[in-house]
């Protein structure tokens, strides 16, 4: 077996997942050329960015899960008291606080807690027996909800949400009871009304009512996603042709690097594009949890699935942004879209699962 | 730790986290179904609403409103031009207080109660988003104040606008008409697309008249836009074409002259080039201030105007009608002679006064004494009144006429000016319309211009150019050319012949004209005063127009009648006489009479006219 190793199998770098990771790098880069109207320097910041991912990637592969499991509670605990630090002392960035400054670079601590959280929840239940009890489903939870809540009081709602549900994933696949499940989905149907009343707000709210009349407000909140719609429909089937949004170019779209960028997308490339953009995401999303699958600890297995559902989900809960099917939430389309620290955290998740493939151990039938 | 785990119980998590996972995949697919269901209904179902949409977005078309033509008189002295102006506007849309704001600008500049209260007018009657002129022709120093202030006052605007103005002010105004913003009614007359970012329509006179030639065309320029309207990019560009340059045959000096030979007075004063039909001076006095008309009068100033006794909103050269008096004796009499009524060494012994036959009742004649033995050159030239009397009654009031519609009268001349008035023949279905039946004494007096018989000052100046230009009627016309302001070529009109004297009436024109340069030049002449100095021969008529009927027996007393009651005295001439180049007809109201209130004026203008300046 070591002597038919090749290159990319001794630096545990997996070929599918790499070779789709490229393509959509390749995509970022192509449709942020055009959103940011052949802005070259943004393009090559992005490149730049893309570059540093793919080599925190490559380093994070070199991880070994053992030793990923062992910082676990350390990298979550460091992770839980930036958080603190960041509503204390935050920066003040898009009116919310999330950026933390630290002299050479500015971090957003709620990243960290993207790939802490689901790690943490899976290194718990790996100290357990399995399947979950219902016990252990709440300290789980509690896990969860502690970081989930000081990243929503920032407030920054779309990534509370990510970071809950990539936990969430976590406790699921860990075989979190049925009735345990059904009485959760039906808590948070019964605090709708609370959460809705007092904890979202004012523009949260909006966001959600737009969705239902997009019309309401054409140039308040609505706009984004009346702008996106137009954006996404007048695509058609075979697009406007690269470097042919007008939408983008027109600056009616907003945001039309970073959250919107599907929208110049299906705009340029139209059905067909979308069809092929879906099928390296799926693609993607399926190489994880292949990986998962074939992982044979807990550990391994429940963050692999949960960082290949979670990055299905933050495909999902964009393109329903964009499309208008799901109030807009700041969640970036995974990898194409512009953006620091969403494209390393991700190439980070990456990592690990290229790691966790390379040394899993061969499944005993 | 590990080692406690039994192979069993790992053997179980193995088949919970496979269903797990299993259940997982059937979700990302049931999700990306939903996608893809949306992404299809977006960009197949609703392609062509959101490709509309999308379309809609990119571009918007800002109008480029063209300059209008210029108004010049046949020397090319502007009449009506466009000034820069800085104007003050405030949009009511984006001003939350409207009354605190006007006093925050009441403190930089001036705002006077006519100002706020045209303002107010606006404001009520205007969409809300349109910026409405609160202050026009602000000075330099106040332009800057408001300047400054400015960022601070959301909803105010300062432009500087191309706004009509008519420098000669109340110079010919009824001739000029004014431009004036465009009204709701007018928005429903006009092709709005023509007036895209144009604020102005001509409301009256020539502005009226030829507003498709002044108006120009619009420009549009198409500009990529964001969202918020702001233009990104230009992507085409037509250019405006502005509206043609307008001359007038007004001459200006000689409008000049009679405005203010009847400044003072009401009255009119048409000249017409009897040749071209070239209205020369086409004067109604009073007149007013056509710049307060361009941004909405203020309702003070329109009230006093709509109020004054003069009524100097009333065009009395196109609309005054005027029994015609005397001056309708020359077309009466080549009726006459045309129709064998008379010849022109027919007689009538004047003893001052006529009787129809059977009737004591006295139509006096003008002269107590009478005029003794008259033929029609006599009774023209001394405005013998029994004459007219009697050849009346010998035309009849259906062949009078019959007679005096060939020369225009009781309908329009054609002028291009709207809204003219046709005056007043009594044809047999006035007679009809009328509830009262035709009396005899009504033939009698129209011989003498009087009963119901009403002629505009333009009908009576158009038919004396008729008579000097040999029995051909022009149209009367103000334009003279048009002028593309950027090739400069000039596009005159040519004239308009309306109709021509038949030949057995046109025989005897000599008689007449030799009867009217009598008027003028003759020992006995009612007009002899104007000629006795004269450098070329003059043909006139003059007239009186009684305004209150006297009874019978009863004296008229000029110092008993008020001012407004006493007579219009007329006066109708050409010139000079064996080649004439000018008709003029004019009117004075309540001047009395012809010969010193009206023919002084026809002197002063044909002396101008024909001898220039210099004499």
């Amino acid at each position: 077996m070591a002597t038919s190793l090749t290159t990319l199998q001794r630096w545990n770098l997996d070929k599918p997942l790499g070779t789709a990771l490229l393509m959509l790098a390749i995509i970022s880069l192509g449709v942020i050329f055009s959103a940011s109207g052949k802005d070259v320097s943004i393009t090559v910041a992005q490149l730049a960015r893309l570059g540093i991912g793919f080599v925190v990637l490559f380093l994070v592969a070199q991880i070994h899960p053992d030793t990923l499991a062992r910082w676990t509670p350390y990298i979550y605990l460091v992770g839980l008291v930036l958080l603190v630090i960041v509503l204390i002392t935050g920066v003040i960035g898009k009116g919310a606080q999330r950026w933390l400054n630290l002299g050479l670079f500015s971090i957003q601590p709620s990243e960290i807690m993207k790939l802490a959280v689901p790690m943490m929840v899976a290194w718990y239940f790996s100290q357990q027996h399995l399947p979950a009890t219902s016990k252990q489903v709440v300290i789980g939870a509690g896990i969860i909800l502690l970081p989930t809540v000081l990243v929503a009081v920032q407030p920054d709602l779309g990534t509370a949400l990510m970071i809950a549900s990539s936990g969430a994933f976590v406790l699921f696949l860990a075989g979190m009871g049925w009735t345990l499940i059904t009485g959760i989905l039906i808590l948070i149907a019964a605090s709708t009304p609370l959460v809705w009343t007092y904890l979202l707000h004012d523009y949260q709210r909006n966001r959600v009512l737009t969705l239902f009349d997009p019309t309401a407000d054409p140039l308040g909140t609505g706009y984004h996603t009346i702008q996106s719609m137009i954006a996404v429909g007048s695509g058609g089937i075979f697009g406007k042709g690269w470097l042919e949004s007008s939408q983008a170019r027109l600056d009616f779209l907003p945001e039309s690097s970073t959250d919107f960028i599907f929208a110049v997308f299906a705009e340029e490339f139209g059905l067909f594009g979308i069809i092929l953009l879906f099928s390296i995401f799926v693609f993607t999303a399926g190489r994880g949890i292949i990986i998962a699958a074939y992982a044979q600890e807990t550990y391994t297995r429940l963050l692999a699935g949960s960082l290949a559902l979670t990055f299905f989900l933050y495909f999902f809960v964009n393109i329903g942004m964009v499309t208008g099917i799901l109030p807009v939430v700041g969640v970036p389309l995974p990898i194409i879209s512009y953006g620091g620290s969403s494209v390393v955290t991700l190439m980070a998740g990456f990592g690990m699962l290229m790691s966790i493939h390379a040394n899993r151990k061969i499944a005993q039938p | 730790m590990k080692l406690d785990i039994p192979i069993r119980d790992s053997f179980r998590e193995s088949r919970v986290f496979s269903s797990r996972l299993t259940i997982t995949v059937i979700g990302i697919a049931i999700l990306c179904l939903i996608l893809l269901v949306r992404l299809v209904y977006l960009q197949i179902v609703s392609y062509g609403h959101y490709e509309t949409l999308s379309q809609k977005n990119r571009i918007s078309s800002l109008p480029l409103p063209p300059v209008r033509g210029l108004i010049l008189d046949r020397n090319g002295v502007v009449l009506a031009q466009n000034f820069p102006v800085y104007t003050l506007e405030v949009t009511p849309e984006l001003v939350e207080d409207m009354e605190t704001l006007i006093k925050d600008i009441g403190r930089l500049i001036e705002i006077s109660a006519s100002d706020l209260e045209r303002f107010n007018k606006q404001r009520k009657k205007r969409p809300k988003f349109e910026p409405q002129i609160l202050r026009t022709h602000l000075s330099d120093a106040e332009a800057a104040r408001i300047a400054v202030k400015r960022p601070f006052m959301p909803g105010v605007e300062l432009q500087t606008r191309l706004q009509r103005h008519y420098p000669l002010g109340t110079l010919g105004i009824h001739t000029l008409g004014y431009v004036a913003r465009i009204s709701e009614d007018d928005q429903q007359k006009i092709d709005t697309s023509r007036y895209r970012g144009t604020q102005y329509i001509g409301k009256l006179g020539i502005e009226k008249s030829y507003e498709s030639i002044l108006l120009g065309r619009v420009g549009i320029e198409r500009n990529e836009v964001n969202a918020y309207g702001r233009k990104l990019r230009e992507v085409s560009r037509i250019a405006p074409v502005a509206g043609k340059n307008l001359y007038l045959n007004i001459d200006t000096r000689l409008q000049a002259l009679a405005e203010e030979a009847l400044t003072g007075k009401r009255g009119a004063v048409v000249a017409i080039e009897p040749a071209s039909g070239a209205v020369l001076t086409f004067a109604s006095m009073p007149s007013y201030d056509p710049n307060q008309f361009v941004n909405g009068i203020d309702q003070a100033s329109y009230k006093s105007l709509l109020d004054n006794i003069d009524k100097p909103l009333i065009n009395r050269a196109l609309n005054g009608q005027y029994a015609p008096g005397s001056t309708i004796k020359p077309f009466l009499g080549l009726a006459g002679l045309a129709l064998g009524k008379i010849t022109h060494t027919s007689e009538v012994n004047c003893k001052g006064w006529f009787s129809l036959p059977g009737s004591k009742h006295r139509f006096r004649d003008w002269k107590k004494t009478g005029h003794g033995i008259t033929n029609i050159k006599k009774a023209i030239t001394e405005s013998c009144d029994v004459y007219f009397y009697t050849l009346a009654t010998k035309l009849g009031v259906k062949l009078m006429t019959q007679a005096l519609a060939p020369f225009g009268f009781g309908r329009k001349t054609g002028i291009d000016l709207a809204l003219e008035s046709k005056g007043l023949l009594p044809t047999q279905e006035w007679q009809n319309a009328r509830n009262e039946p035709w009396y005899a004494g009504e033939t009698v007096i129209l011989g003498i211009g009087q009963g119901p018989i009403l002629v505009t000052p333009l009908q009576l100046a158009t038919a004396t150019a008729m008579l000097a230009n040999n029995g051909v009627r022009m149209q009367p016309i103000l334009r003279f050319a048009s002028e593309n302001p950027v090739s400069h070529k000039i596009n005159r009109f040519s004239p308009k012949v309306k109709s021509r004297l038949p030949d057995f009436v046109l025989q005897h024109l000599p008689i007449i004209r030799e009867a009217m340069v009598n008027v003028v030049h003759g020992k006995k002449g009612t007009g002899r005063r104007i000629g006795w100095n004269a450098k070329y021969k003059i043909a006139g008529k003059t007239g009186t127009s009684q305004v209150k009927g006297i009874k019978q027996n009863e004296v008229y007393n000029r110092k008993l009648t008020p001012e407004r009651f006493r007579d219009h005295a007329l006066f109708i001439a050409y010139a000079p006489a064996d080649d004439p180049k000018i008709a003029v007809a004019v009117i004075v109201e309540n001047g009395e009479h012809g010969s010193s209130a009206a023919a002084p004026i026809a002197r002063k203008l044909m002396d101008e006219y024909l001898l220039g300046s210099a004499s």
